[in-house]
This record gives C-alpha cells, structure tokens and sequence, in this order.
C-alpha cells in the first residue's frame, strides 16, 4: 500500500542539498574557450570507454565497477566554436581562470563562508562519460557557512568551484552520447548542512540560495544555469542523491516520494528478514535460458523476430549500441520472494521498478518495459498458460517469483546478476544511490552513489593561494545579502513577492542606488523596479539599457515633482529609445519640462465641442473619453485626479448621473 | 614514483614545518585541525610538495578534497590518530596457460599501469605481472608474462647508461625464449630510444615494441591499458620482428599504430594520437581483436633468425637545429668541447648560412664528422640543388637524405661506438639498417591534413578523430 502521507517528523526525514550555480564569466574553468556558448551542431566527434582505477585496496570503487560493467561506448560531439583539446582531454588544463575564482570568492563571502588559504584542485571521478577526463576538477573555495533561514540557521559545509559537465544528447542501450559545449564552464557547487526537515523547507531553502547567489549579479541565469541535487533520508535509511532538480517547485513531491519509498524499503527489508532473509546467502536466486520455450509466445518481446525488428527501427548497431551475443530471453526465479515484486516504493511504483532501473543502467537492456515479473505478468492469448510452464521449468514452488529480461545474451547475466545484487541491497534497507528526477516527482536510478574515495588530488594543477587581501578586496565590493534587503523593503511595504523578484531576477541594485543617491521613496523604487519594470518590458522597452545614473536623476526630479511619476511610462520609453539624452533633454523632449499654466480654462476651450455620450452609453463613458483628449498633453505635469475632477465638472449634466469617479 | 617517507614532516620547510612540530603532528597524523575563525578540518596531513611555499599545511579532508591552511591562521591542530600510508600494490598471481605465448616487459621507469591510493592521493605503480594482472587482466587472455624491471628513470633522463644494458637485455630474453618484447617507456624520448635500438638490436626474430601513455593510468580516460593490450598483442602474435613503437593512431579509443622505430616522432606535445610515422606509413594497425597489416615491407617474425646485439654507443655527438643569424663560435665551442660528431637540422634542402662555412670547415678538419638532415621532417637533403648546399658539400658534410634529425644523431652515436674513421662512418651513417633513410618518399607519406579547408572539414566531421 502506497500511503500517500506521512508524518516527517516521525519517519526523521533529513534532507541537504547540493546547489550548482554557472557562474558568469567570459571564458572556461582551465581554458581560454568561451563560456556560455551553446551549439545544436557538431562538427566533429570522438568515441572514448572509461576505466576504472584501482583504489586503496586494489578493489574497485562501487559505483567505478557498476559503470565499467556498463561497458559504455561514448561519443562526444565537438563544435569548434565551444571547445578546445582541453575538453577532449588531449591538452592537460591550463591555470585556473582568475575571474571565476572571484566570483567564486564572492559566492562565498555571501554565504557566509570562511575562504580557504590555498585552493587545491581535486579530481572527482564520474565514469558515466558526462566529463571526458573521466573527472571533475573541483576545488574547495569556502567552508563553514551560514545562512538566516526560517528562524534559525542553514549550515553551509563547503563550497567548492568547478568545471560544468557535457550535456547528455541520447542514452541508448550501450552508446552514450555527449554534447560538449557546456563542459568546462565554471560553476559553484554550494553544499549545506542536512539541516532541512521538510519537502517545504527544501524548496524554500533552494530559493533562499538561488536568492543569494544572484545577488551578486555575477551568476549565470536561464534554463540550467542553476541545479540542484537533493540529498534525502529517513531514520533507519541512507542517504540517497536526487540529482540535478531543474527548479525548487520539484524539490516538493521529490523528497516526499523519496521518503515514502525510504519507509517503503525499510518495511520491505523487515518483510524479508521475517521470512527468514538476512544476509546474501539466504538469496538462492537461479536465471537459467528460456529462449526456447518461448519461440512462439504471444509476448512479442520474447521472441527473436520482434527483437530483430526493435534493432532495426531504432538502428542499433553490434557491437556499438547493442550489446554481445544472440538473443536471449532469461527467467531469474526468486526463491521465497513471491509479493515482493510488487512492493511498493515510492508512490505510483513498486519494488521491480527497482530492479528495472538496474537493469537498464547496468545491463544496458532498455526496451520497454525492460522486464516482466510473475507479480505483474501481461496478457496475451495462453499468457497464463505460459508462466505457468515457465514456472514449471525452473521448479518454482508457491512462493517463488519469476523476473523475464530479454536483449543479447551476455546483457541478460548481467541483468540476472544485477537483480541479485539489488535483492541483497533490499536486506541491507535502503541503498546509497543517485537518483534522476522526473516531472510527475518520480524518481528512478541512475547510479550507485559515489563516496570519498573516488576523489584524489590533480596533479596537473598547482595549488592557488588566497590571499587575505584578495579575499578583503571583493568583499568590500560586496551587495548586501538577501535577508538584509528583504527586511529593509518588507519594512517599507514592499510586498515579498516583489522583493523577491528584484532579488531574483534584477533591480535590487537600482533600488537602492536611488534611495541612497537620490533619497527615493523605498516603496515607490521597490514597486518600480520590482513590477513596473516587468510592464515595460513586456511593451518592448529596453530598460535594462538606461545608465543607472539616469535613473539617480530621475528619482531625484521625481522627489521634487511627485507629478512626473504619472508619466513614467513616457520617461523610460524616452530614456530607453534615445540614451544619449540627458534627463533635462528627455524631459523638455517630452513637454515636462514646463510648469501646465491655466490649465483649466483651457480645458473647457479643449471639451467644448466633445458631444455629450448617448442615452444607452454606459456610466462614466464621457469622462473616461474626455479624459482621453486631455490627458496626453497634461500627464506629468497636472495630477490625474485634478484633470479627473476638472473633467467632470464639464460634463454635459443629462449624461452624468451615476458617474463614479 | 612515491617512496615511502622518511622525513616525518615530508615537504614542510619553514614556517609550515614548525608549525606542524609545535603542534606535535607530523604527515599521515589524522587531526581535527581549527583556524582562527573557528572552521575545523578534520582529515590527514599530506606531504607537501617541496616546490610549494612554506606557508601552508594541506590536510586531505574526510570528503576526499585537499586544502590548504596558512600557518598564521592555524589556532589548534589535534592528533586524532594516525596512520601511514603504505605504497604497496595488492598483487594477483598472473595465471600461467600453457597455450599462450611468453611476451617479457621490460620497464624502463615510465608507468604504465597503476593504482590510486585515494587516502592520500599518491599514484603508486603497478608493473609485476601479479601488479599489472590487477590493473589490466586482460592481458591474461594474451600471454604469458613475465616482467623485467631495468631501471626507474624518467624519459628524459634515458642515455648511454640505459640504452646499452636495454638493447643487452632484449639480447637475453630473445635468447631465453620469449616470443616478443615489450618496453615500457615514458613518451617524450620514446621515439630516440625506438631509433637507438633498430641499431643496437638488428636480425631480431621476433617483435620489440615500445609502449608508454599519453594520459596517466590514474585516469579512467587514460590510453594506457588499450596501450598495453595492443603492445602485448602485437609482441605476442604481430608478424613484425623489428623494433617499433605502438600508440595511440587516432584520439578515440579505437586501434593502436605499429610505427618502425627508425621513422617514428612525438608530434604533439599532449595529444594522445601524437606519434606519426614521418615520411612513410605505419606498418600495421592494431585492435583488440585484429591486425591490419598495412604493408609487405617488413622484417617478418621467425624464431630461428639469430639476433645481432651490437650495443655500442658514443654520446659525444649533438644536434644542431639551425636558425637564420646562427653563430660560427657555436660550432667551434662544441669542438673545443670535444664533440665528435655534429648533426645539423638544416632548412630547406639542407642549408645553412654563409659564415658557419668556415667554422664547419675547421672542424671537419679536425676529425667532427658533420652531417645534415633537415629541419621540415618531411623530405631530403638534396644538397646539391641550390649553391649553398653544393658549398656545403665541398667543405664535407655528409647529406642523410630522409633521414630524421633525431634517428641521425641516435645513429652518429652508434657509428662512433664502432668507429672514429671519417670515411667509414660516412658510409656506415649512409648505409640504412632499419630504413632510416629510404629510396622512396610515397605522396601519403606527407599528410598534415589543414584543418579550415573544406575537403579536410569533411573528413574530420564524418571521421572519428
């Protein structure tokens, strides 16, 4: 039974993230090519494996080995524009691009962090192929951060920076497929304390970064400029890595469904330890070939033919895409394990969709539904029939169940052997893995979590001291942090969403540029910057180019005459259509310049031939159209409600009645 | 090559050195170690690198990453255990199958396999055959192997004290029975030490193949292990009885080239695709799973052949890589100094300028033996085209055709091991043993493919790299 809600509290749901943010720089992390340039195209490609180094005790890491069984062919496809032959890994790197480093600096001075004295450069494994190294060059930068965070603190261990990985094009069977052009560019990777207790307070807090991040306006936005893995357990589990959450509204269902599946796990490792499972020796799992005895199954995916078929459709080529050996179906017989199959996990799934994601990653098998178990068999004409003599071959007893993968042979041992291994992984509770998220805030598994031991030091790079000097002279440089502005402008009246939103995406630096130099009215510069801006925008009005300082003089004529606020929307297109205007110019440009006389007689002078509104009109209809007349020439110079007033006291009295203002 | 420490505080001079003594820690101490703003690192003191200033202690932390912590900001460091790293490679025993050839490696210092000790990040290097059976098993499936550790020297630091007792050693396991060699080298002087050797070792009757890596086996992408397959692979079962050298033919994993060890050059500083065969093709592509032969003209494998081992070496010899405004006091210099034998990279067709004549003069006068080859790589002194080279000519200076600069001066260092008259080591330097000048120069034996070109642009966006 899937239940759908939980108390977090009492399942002792932790939860911590990992935050990358690209930072925004001209060029790479460790060479001279430029950063932010994205191609669709390629004009060259390159075919790499990746092996495994021996670690410590001559074994292989855990996640080194599953990737090597993987048996992977890569491909990386170049674009000259974006890369160089240091992304090819056939240039070592060169010094680490000073630029990023600051802003690195920066980031972490605004994380409250304490800035390392010597930045050492690290290699990160990743045998997945995303990075051609088969590495990540990191370096810790800051350590020890604090964050204001819902009435107490967020602990920030460690932020490192580091080069960005290739962007993944296809996935299939045993070719991988990577883009390069986003490899190597500098990023942060902000790393907290498991300080977050709820799926609200992860999404609150991946906001609250991306809040402090970009306040320095030195980081990169848009679609992937900021992503965040998720590390989430509950008492009794593990920690397992949702990676790369495009958006904090995901974070929300996503570690709620992982803590459903933690509990889920936990109840199925107590399920399995009552009848008598304990440790892997208890798991008699046998596979034994089945091809034969399906030849003419009415489950097309057990037999050779529609296997050729998929081969052909989707092109997979021997050797390449597809892995070795002819086809083969195989029957994994679960002893004792019958009702584990459909165990649930996270909602909407169950235990063999555990299994799947280790067969499709691991074995390569990737057609769907990738396997079949007794728990959840198809139908087909005979289908009953069929697993009941499935079942007869490999002896199976009442509680045994049955798990059908199918794919080149050699792909399925290593489906059967990884199914085995998941089981003993089952005994053991939940397993440390890195999990990919998807929009309906399901997960599956990408691959076995990584710990430390598949960092070591690069020798390629000498180590970068940080000098306090260095350190003091971009903090002075410093914008204030987040919290600080939010509490200044709330205070003011600035609604939160739009204190928000200047923080988020711009403005934050306008606004208080002008309350300091023009002594602007904060809620007034809070509400412009914050929403106006938006409008304008909208209408094709390129703000974003007007020079602060215009907007220093601006508020400063506006606190002398509140007047010319009516008439914004006319300043900035005039400021933005034509900058090299000073205000005083702009203004005259625009009539504003001049104090508005007797208005008022010429008002009377400008309605008298505005023919009064028909009987039928609706209420308010002559005012409205009058205004409409005189307002062009007065707006910003006379407040509307005094022409509004004026207006109506011209209006023809038959047409007037029930006129609201 | 790590070795284990000696000195507790490895590295530490200075003021980082007393620090760690006024705190009673040394390297390898496990501590909790807190700075004056009270962040706390908890992990292993690493040596450090004598090249580094003394201002800093690197502590390796529990989450993998290194850092390191400037003295002055260190407010406590305390000793949580301690625990030294021990350098020392976790042996398999190779499995023996009768079946399978016996293929000897014979190390010269270059790494070819190793492991990583992610505690402390040091790279340790594998080169038993129990060693390398862990880092690389395929090698199992190929031969037997036995390995043979000459010497621990980077590749620059190869001459005469390595190359007589290297080509000795070939002598001994050709006549111990092994039925190919493989050396493991470092790549920079790769191509030097290949040339040396078609000298050095002539009539082998089976396969000598110098391997090395192009990207460290420390690395997953590393090119060492398909290296060492494709090098065992071809000293175990190749047809080519000569000294050559397999690398890496293009940057993707996909086949290694066999170059002849006479015509054979690093051409790019990093990449892994870096040896060329210059002014010919390569002999032979290999995979996993196949030989391409690419010609006939080769030495073929056959056991009976007896080997000649001539290992004789003079390094009183030098190369001179011409530039336009050279000196003639440069020449005189090296024969002041005793050089016996001067190579000159020319330009061109084989030139040099007008003032050097008179210095070359004197010295060919006083029994230096000149030589020219040139400086494009590609193509032949053909000093007689041009007047200068006529000049050239006259004064005695003896042209090497196609020979490459670095093969002549390997080779003028084997001929003055054999001889110091003029006339006969003429003729030995223009008389080929393992095609170092040869009579034809095919049109795709030059290809510098330009990139930009749209024919090239073609090629290299339809065609694995």
């Amino acid at each position: 039974m899937a239940s759908e809600r939980i108390d977090y509290a009492e399942v002792g749901l932790m939860a911590g993230l990992e935050v990358h943010q690209q930072l925004l720089t001209r060029r790479k992390l460790f060479c001279k090519c430029p950063a932010g340039l994205y191609t669709q195209k390629h004009d060259g490609e390159i075919l790499r494996h990746m092996r495994p180094t021996l670690s410590e005790l001559g074994e292989y890491d855990g996640t080194a080995l599953m990737e090597f069984k993987t048996k992977k062919n890569i491909i990386y496809l170049l674009h000259k524009s974006n890369v160089c032959t240091y992304e090819m890994d056939d240039t070592p790197p060169f010094l680490m691009n000073p630029e990023a480093l600051d802003v690195a600096v920066e980031q972490c001075l605004m994380l409250g962090c304490d800035i390392v004295d010597e930045v050492h450069v690290a290699r990160k494994q990743y045998l997945d192929g995303s990075i051609p190294t088969g590495f990540q060059r990191t370096a810790i930068v800051g350590v020890n951060g604090k964050l204001p965070f819902a009435g107490r603190t967020l602990g920030i261990v460690q932020v490192s920076v580091e080069e960005d990985s290739c962007r993944e094009v296809r996935d299939r069977g045993h070719l991988i497929v990577w883009r390069t052009d986003r490899l190597g560019m500098p990023l942060i990777e902000t790393v907290t304390a498991p300080d977050l207790r709820t799926p609200d307070e992860v999404a609150e807090a991946i906001l609250l970064i991306g809040r402090v991040c970009r306040t320095t306006r030195h980081v990169r936005v848009g679609i992937g400029a900021s992503r965040q893995d998720v590390n989430v357990s509950v008492r009794g589990g593990r920690r397992v890595e949702i990676k790369g959450v495009p958006k904090a509204g995901w974070a929300r269902r996503l570690v709620h469904g992982e803590a459903i599946r933690q509990v889920n796990l936990l109840r199925l490792q107590k399920e399995l330890r009552g009848r008598g499972f304990a440790k892997a020796e208890d798991l008699k799992l046998e596979h034994r070939d089945v091809t034969r005895l399906l030849t003419q199954s009415g489950y097309s995916h057990f037999r050779a033919e529609a296997w050729e078929a998929f081969v052909q459709q989707e092109k997979r080529r021997p050797g390449f895409e597809l892995g070795e050996g002819r086809f083969c179906v195989r029957a994994v017989k679960l002893p004792g394990l019958a009702g584990t199959l459909c165990w649930p996990t996270q909602p909407y799934h169950d235990f063999s969709h555990e299994l799947a994601g280790r067969v499709r990653v691991i074995a390569g098998l990737d057609q769907q539904p990738i396997l079949v178990s007794s728990e959840r068999w198809p139908d087909y004409a005979d289908s009953r029939r069929e697993l009941g003599r499935l079942r007869k071959h490999l002896h199976c007893a009442e509680g045994d169940a049955l798990v059908l993968v199918w794919g080149p042979e050699a792909d399925t041992i290593t489906a059967a052997q990884e199914i085995g291994i998941r089981y003993q992984a089952a005994l053991d509770g939940v397993p440390n893995e890195t999990r990919q998220p998807f929009p309906d805030g399901s997960t599956d598994f990408e691959r076995i979590l990584p710990g430390p031991d598949r960092m070591y030091p690069d020798t390629d790079h000498p180590p970068v001291r940080m000098t306090r000097d260095r350190v003091e002279r971009l903090r002075v440089a410093l914008p204030p942090p987040p919290w600080e502005r939010e509490a200044r402008w709330e205070a003011a009246g600035v609604p939160r969403q739009t204190v928000r939103y200047l923080i988020r995406r711009g403005g934050a630096e306008l606004v208080d540029l002008v309350v300091r130099r023009a002594e602007a009215d904060v809620l007034r510069a809070g509400r412009f910057f914050g929403e106006r801006w938006k409008a304008l925008r909208r209408r094709g009005i390129s703000v974003d180019k007007i020079e602060p300082e215009r907007w220093v003089e601006l508020f400063a004529v506006l606190r002398e005459r509140p007047v010319l606020w009516e008439a914004q929307d006319a300043i900035a297109r005039a400021l933005a259509e034509r900058p090299e205007r000073t205000l005083q110019e702009t203004l005259s440009d625009l009539g504003l310049d001049r104090p508005a006389g007797d208005w008022r007689s010429e008002l009377g002078r400008v309605l008298a031939d505005l023919p009064p509104s028909r009987a039928k009109a609706a209420p308010g209809a002559w005012p409205r159209r009058a205004m409409a007349r005189v307002m062009p020439g007065l707006r910003g110079r006379v407040p509307g409600r005094e022409v509004w007033e004026a207006v109506r006291a011209f209006e023809p009295r038959a047409a007037a009645q029930g006129v609201k203002p | 090559m790590n070795q284990p420490a000696k000195d507790p505080l490895k590295g530490y001079r200075g003021q980082a050195r007393q620090a760690l003594e006024r705190f009673g820690v040394r390297v390898w101490s496990e501590v909790r170690l807190t700075n004056d703003a009270g962040s706390v690192f908890e992990g292993v003191i690493l040596p450090r690198s004598e090249t580094f200033d003394d201002l800093h202690v690197v502590v390796k932390m529990r989450n993998g990453y290194n850092t390191g912590v400037h003295v002055e900001r260190i407010r406590a460091i305390q000793e949580l255990g301690y625990k030294e790293a021990v350098y020392k490679i976790p042996e398999r025993e190779f499995p023996f199958n009768a079946g399978l050839p016996k293929v000897t490696l014979l190390g010269t210092g270059g790494t070819i396999a190793s492991r990583l000790d992610y505690r402390t990040g040091a790279v340790i290097p594998a080169f038993t055959p129990g060693e390398l059976y862990g880092a690389v098993p395929e090698l199992a499936d190929i031969c037997n192997l036995t390995t043979r550790k000459l010497f621990g020297v980077f590749s620059e630091n190869m001459s005469k004290d390595q190359y007589i007792p290297l080509a000795q050693a070939i002598g001994e396991e050709i006549a111990a029975g092994a039925d190919g060699i493989v050396i493991g080298h470092g790549t920079d002087t790769m191509g030097h030490t290949a040339a040396i050797l078609s000298f050095m070792v002539q009539h082998s009757p089976v396969p000598i193949v110098l391997v090395g890596s192009q990207r460290s086996s420390d690395r997953p992408s590393s090119d060492a292990a398909l290296n060492l397959i494709h090098a065992v692979r071809s000293a175990a079962y190749g047809d080519i009885a000569e000294v050559m050298i397999s690398m890496f033919g293009p940057t993707s994993d996909r086949y290694g080239l066999l170059h002849r060890g006479t015509r054979c050059r690093k051409m790019h500083s990093s990449y892994r695709s870096t040896f060329r065969t210059v002014g010919d093709i390569p002999l032979c592509m290999v995979s996993r799973d196949r030989f391409d032969y690419l010609t006939r003209d080769y030495l073929p494998r056959d056991k009976s052949r007896k080997v000649h081992i001539d290992a004789v070496y003079d390094d009183r010899v030098t190369i001179l890589y011409y530039y336009p405004g050279m000196k003639p006091d440069l020449v005189d210099a090296l024969v002041e100094k005793g050089y016996k034998g001067i190579v000159i990279a020319g330009t061109g067709l084989g030139h040099v300028n007008k003032p050097l004549y008179p210095a070359l003069k004197r010295a060919i006068q006083q029994g230096v033996h000149v030589v020219m080859a040139v400086q494009t790589l590609w193509g032949y002194a053909q000093m007689y085209v041009y007047d200068t080279g006529r000049d050239l000519l006259d004064i005695g200076i003896v042209p090497l055709d196609n020979m490459l600069p670095e093969t002549a001066l390997m080779k003028l260092c084997w001929v003055l091991g054999h001889t110091q008259d003029h006339a006969e080591v003429m003729r030995m330097m223009r008389t080929p043993v393992s095609h170092e000048i040869t009579e034809r120069e095919p049109h795709n034996g030059y290809l510098i493919l330009q990139g930009g070109l749209p024919e090239t642009e073609e090629f290299i966006t339809s065609h694995w790299k």
